[in-house]
Order: C-alpha cells, then sequence, then structure tokens
C-alpha cells in the first residue's frame, strides 16, 4: 500500500527516534510510506479563531499534495495530526475558511477537504489490523507492563478527531497488547501534559506530575505516547526518578518487530 | 458562582470581538460546570472556565483580562469534549488571548523570551507552539 506522510519539524530534529522506528517498521510492515516533497511546519497549534486563515494554509498544500496523488495522507506526530485533521475538516464544512484558503493559495484545482487524514497508528488498526500486526511481531514483549499515553491531541474534538472513543480509548492499549506486553490502564491516561504551557510556567508541573504518578502508582513500567511535547513534559517531570520511562509508540513496534 | 454587576456598556466592542472570532454563543451555557470540573489546569486558575463564560455573559470583560486563567489554558479540549451545550470553550478562551495579544507590543511571550526557557531536550513543538499562541 502508497501512502503520502507527513513528518513534521519535530521529528526531524529533536523527537527523531519516533520517525525513524516508524519507518523501519512500515518496511517490514509492507506499508509504503513516501514523504511528502516541500512539506512545511504545520505550526503545532491548530489556529482556533475563525479569522486565522494563513495559519492553515501549510496542512492544506499537504492536504491538496496527498490528494491530488490519490492517496492517504499519513501523520506519526499528535500535534500535526490535530492541526492537519481539523484543518481538513474546516475545508470540508466551512465555506469561510475554505473561500479564503483557495483563494490564497491558487492551486491548481480548487480544495476542499476531500483527502483522508490517518495517524500512523489509525494506519495499523484500520488498514494493516492488530491481528495481522500480532502476527508480524517476532519478540513479543511478554510480560511488560505498559501504560498507555493518549494525551489530548488524538482524542479531542472527538466529533473532529473520530481517533476513538475520547473518555476511555483503547486503540494504544489494543496495540500494546498485539505487540505480546500487557496493557495497564491507568485513571490519567486520557488527561493533558500541560502541552505548550511550559512556555508560560516554569514552575513544577503538576499535570505531568499527576500522570505519572496515576501511572506508578498501577505499576506501569513504561508510558507510551506519539506526541513529542508529550514526551519532554513527562521526562522534564520525572527528572531522576527511574521508576517509570516514557517510549515513543513506534519504538516498541520496533524492538517487536525485531528491528530494532 | 461569584457575585457580579452586570455593565453591559463597559466593553462592549471588545466582547463583541470576542464573539465574533471565536464563533461562539456564550447565552448557551447553563453554569453546569462541567468544563471547570474537568479542567486539568484549573489548579492554575484564578477565575475558572465557567466563571469566564459567566462573566462573558454579564459583559465583565476587564475582569478577565486581568485573569491568570487564560494564560494557563492549555487547549486540551476538555471542556469542549465535556460541554452538553456544544459551547467550544476552548474555542472561546483563545480568542480572549488574542483580544489582547493582537494589540501592539501585548505579546506575551517574545523571542528574547526564548533563551530563558530553553534546553537540549526542548521539541521545536515547545517554540513553535509557545509563539502561535502568546505572540502575534
Amino acid at each position: 500500500m502508497m501512502y503520502s506522510y507527513y513528518p513534521g519539524c519535530t521529528l526531524k530534529t529533536k523527537a527523531q527516534d519516533l520517525e525513524r522506528f516508524a519507518l523501519i517498521s512500515a518496511q517490514v510492515l509492507g506499508i509504503e510510506l513516501a514523504e511528502q516533497q516541500d512539506w512545511q511546519c504545520c505550526g503545532a497549534v491548530y489556529p482556533l479563531a475563525e479569522d486565522e486563515i494563513a495559519g492553515k494554509l501549510s496542512a492544506v498544500r499537504s492536504l491538496a499534495a496527498a490528494h491530488s496523488k490519490g492517496e492517504k495522507l499519513i501523520t506519526l506526530c499528535a500535534a500535526c495530526h490535530h492541526v492537519i485533521k481539523r484543518v481538513n475538516a474546516d475545508m470540508y464544512s466551512n465555506e469561510f475558511v475554505r473561500k479564503r484558503v483557495n483563494n490564497y493559495l491558487q492551486l491548481p484545482k480548487n480544495y476542499n477537504g476531500e483527502a483522508k487524514v490517518l495517524h500512523y497508528l489509525e494506519l495499523l488498526r484500520d488498514d494493516v489490523g492488530f491481528s495481522k500486526l500480532a502476527e508480524q511481531v517476532r519478540m513479543p514483549l511478554t510480560g511488560r507492563k505498559i501504560g498507555a499515553y493518549y494525551g489530548c491531541l488524538l482524542l479531542r474534538p472527538s466529533n473532529v478527531m473520530n481517533f476513538d472513543d475520547a473518555e476511555n480509548p483503547s486503540i494504544l492499549e489494543d496495540f500494546i497488547t498485539a505487540l505480546g506486553a500487557t496493557a495497564v490502564k491507568y485513571p490519567f491516561r486520557t488527561e493533558c501534559c500541560g502541552g505548550y504551557l511550559t512556555v508560560n510556567d516554569q514552575e513544577a508541573n503538576e499535570m505531568a506530575a499527576n500522570i505519572i504518578n496515576s501511572a506508578i502508582g498501577l505499576e506501569v513500567e513504561e508510558i507510551l505516547t506519539a506526541c513529542p511535547l508529550c514526551k519532554y513534559n513527562l521526562e522534564k517531570e520525572l527528572g531522576t526518578n527511574t521508576k517509570v520511562r516514557i517510549v515513543y509508540f513506534t519504538e516498541l513496534l520496533a524492538e517487536a518487530l525485531a528491528i530494532k | 458562582m461569584i457575585r457580579v454587576k452586570i455593565t453591559p456598556n463597559n466593553k462592549q466592542s471588545q466582547l463583541q470581538y470576542i464573539r465574533e472570532i471565536s464563533g461562539v454563543n456564550i447565552n448557551k451555557c447553563i453554569q453546569c460546570t462541567k468544563c471547570s470540573a474537568g479542567c486539568p489546569a484549573s489548579a492554575r486558575m484564578d477565575i475558572l472556565p465557567h466563571e469566564i463564560i459567566r462573566l462573558l455573559q454579564l459583559g465583565q470583560v476587564e475582569k478577565i483580562f486581568h485573569s491568570k486563567s487564560i494564560w494557563n489554558c492549555a487547549s486540551c479540549f476538555v471542556c469542549t469534549e465535556r460541554c452538553p451545550r456544544n459551547i467550544d470553550i476552548a474555542r472561546l478562551i483563545e480568542a480572549i488571548r488574542l483580544t489582547i495579544i493582537r494589540q501592539p507590543g501585548k505579546s506575551k511571550f517574545k523571542p528574547d523570551d526564548v533563551p530563558g526557557i530553553i534546553d537540549d531536550k526542548m521539541p521545536q513543538q515547545v517554540l513553535v507552539s509557545g509563539f502561535r499562541k502568546y505572540n502575534r
């Protein structure tokens, strides 16, 4: 299967592991991810104000490029996925945004939100299938207690993201189970880590602490994430505490496929 | 609920601007407080999300402009997700922030602030989102 792939700025710099393990795993699973040419930073946060058009343009360029190739657009970073998916929804249903974006971009053909955006996890669940993935596992992560950390951006708002049940998701737990590990559900797995608040407030991050303590309380050994910012905030809060480690989901995938 | 005075003529233009760029109908709020109950950043807020909406309904935008709450909203969308009246509270708070930082010199996070917070592990995503949220 051939897909357009959007990496995003952080995956080329501070979060190279998230991308590296995803790409080698995709090869093993027979997924062809073609990195888009001339992709631009998505802006990291979805512009919430109705009149903010410029912040949505880079996402539309990627969406239109994938659509013109007739390919689904695959994302890896939770933030990029959030931005691109929500902008796509605007292009589909918001006449005000659609008209202004198309007037500005002057693409060969107007873009109207037709592309399909899938996060890598959705690709594994919906196009590959977790049962097929489980058959490919060479080194099952048997006995490892892993806690999924969803955070905000993949799940909410659920009417647009359509990723999983926003209050009680299971896609990451199903993924962990497919890799042969034990998925531990802990109360704070869908809570926010503080996100960009780290630039506004450098004091103790009680939001990240709540997540970590909640996971440690249920003897989670590894917390799984798809977001470089969540990983950063959680690791910063963790400091020298080695009770739990924060891991990208792709790293565990590559490990289970015996290609790490 | 905090006791407030109704001051309809105060800051009407700013209130109208917030309504416009958020696209949110604040009159739909029934003060059920689900937004505040679910907000993970509420410990950092002096005015809770449902109180922000109440103050907007009563035209008291000045109190909100001076609160630390609007800068401590992480746009995690829990409030938006859970509102039984489908009010997009995250959008509303963003509109309040923008009403302030779109004024000249009112950016909350500036390039000069970067050296003070950056470290080796900080992902680019932090700075990009920081500038998008706190700077114009």
